[in-house]
């Protein structure tokens, strides 16, 4: 019964949404889209591409022209690990026990492993304005490689201070460049830097130097985060 | 029709079958794991959309942190049951 | 076609609400909405099978036509706030099993 009437309900809900949004801006019909009627295509012309330098028009968004949103953003992020740890928290903390023990072999290849995983991810970030990635799939792999030691030793712990304050840190350079925008340029998060040519590693003035603070500040807050779920209170 | 049609309409069908299967899976880590499944899905519709940056951080983040810590929140619990 | 199946998925999400009675089951739910949204607004970006990503190589790019920028610079943070939003919900759930030693809401409300 209740089920037959969820399905009513959620019928309606649909065909609502979907004669609600027809033929408005925001439901064009998929793929007859002309982007020289949106907005959007400032972000593609040639004087605003040498303007901000990032061969990445996405990441030019993201860190560029939406920088001071993306900070806000973060800050969510922050806000929820916080919230994570408060509600796990507690003074003495332990390795949650797995049913499988990890023989030898899985530790020493998972160690080898590792490298080359955060090799790639730091690959990832610098190249944010060049190539598709950044800072924040850049630094969910920096966790996501923390968590494979996490599965590889059930002894282990990591420095869960450390990441604290790298995130800390990150976090604070992050807005201490902000300000110096304010200084040597007009407004807050504006570049400051030489733009240089479009598609050099050294180019786009500040966007590299915020998309690497994004994604350690990413990585250390997720990698927090899985060490949380991972660990509990010391019972009796 | 199209490859791009064909592809799309495939990827349609299977992401709502397997957002169904989600919903009505009797076990909660089946219902974990199409969840993860269904992330893979979206990331090829991305791919098709033409945003391999949204692709890249929905591979990483939805179908492998997501479900790690859906299933360390299982495992949590099956170890207190059998105390 | 995507653009309709994403709509779907989005009340799929719904139902799932409505009709699960498991604190797990809730957040996959929501998790299944919050895909089928992401879909949606990147679909709204797309121009056509014969356009690309908009990444150029160089400035002699600009005549080729490229999907919107936009609508992928917004969905990249969703997502990346949905991975918090989802850890804070389990972080709950866990604390809810610890308390009443069930998910199911029924059976909650007989240990109350």
């Amino acid at each position: 019964m209740r089920k037959l009437f969820g399905l009513l309900i959620t019928i309606a809900l649909g065909v609502m949404i979907i004669l609600a949004l027809d033929k408005t801006s925001a439901f064009p019909k998929f793929g007859e889209v002309d982007l020289q009627e949106r907005i959007s295509s400032q972000y593609l012309t040639e004087e605003n591409i040498e303007m901000v330098g990032s061969a990445n028009i996405v990441t030019a968004i993201v860190v560029g022209y939406r920088g001071f949103d993306t900070l806000g953003e973060v800050t969510v992020l922050f806000i929820s690990a916080l919230g994570v740890a408060f509600i796990f928290g507690g003074t003495k903390q332990k390795r949650l026990d797995l049913k499988f023990k990890p023989n030898f072999m899985l530790r020493v290849g998972s160690n080898v492993l590792l490298g080359i995983i955060l090799v790639t991810s730091l690959y990832i970030i610098l190249h944010g304005h060049l190539t598709p990635g950044g800072g924040f799939p850049g630094g969910a792999i920096i966790a996501s490689s923390v968590l494979l030691l996490y599965l590889a030793d059930d002894k282990f712990r990591s420095n869960v201070k450390g990441f604290k304050l790298m995130e800390g840190i990150a976090g604070s350079i992050f807005v201490v460049v902000g300000l110096l925008g304010l200084i040597f340029a007009t407004a807050f998060l504006e570049n400051f830097l030489p733009v240089g040519t479009v598609g050099q590693l050294l180019s786009a003035g500040i966007i590299p130097i915020i998309y690497v603070l994004i994604g350690l500040k990413v990585g250390s807050e997720i990698a927090g985060v899985v060490d949380n779920f991972l660990t509990e209170e010391e019972s009796a | 029709m199209t490859f791009f049609e064909i592809i799309s309409l495939v990827i349609g069908i299977l992401l709502l079958a397997i957002a169904f299967m989600a919903i009505n899976s009797k076990k909660l880590i089946n219902s974990v794991l199409f969840l993860s499944a269904l992330s893979m899905l979206a990331v090829v519709a991305f791919v098709l959309m033409r945003a391999p940056d949204v692709a890249i951080t929905e591979a990483v983040i939805g179908s492998g942190l997501v479900t790690a810590l859906f299933v360390f929140t299982l495992l949590s619990l099956k170890r207190r049951e059998s105390e | 076609m995507i653009q309709y199946a994403s709509i779907i998925l989005f009340v799929i999400g719904i139902y799932g609400l409505f009709v699960s009675k498991n604190v797990i089951k809730m957040i996959v739910s929501l998790n299944i909405m919050e895909i089928g949204l992401n879909i949606f607004i990147i679909s709204i970006g797309f121009v056509g099978d014969g356009a690309i990503a908009p990444i150029i190589s160089s400035t002699q790019d600009l005549g080729l036509i490229f999907v919107d920028p936009l609508p992928q610079a917004l969905v990249l943070t969703a997502i990346v706030i949905g991975v918090g939003t989802t850890a804070l919900a389990l972080a709950f759930a866990k604390t809810i099993y610890k308390t009443y030693n069930t998910f199911e809401l029924d059976e909650m409300e007989e240990s109350a």
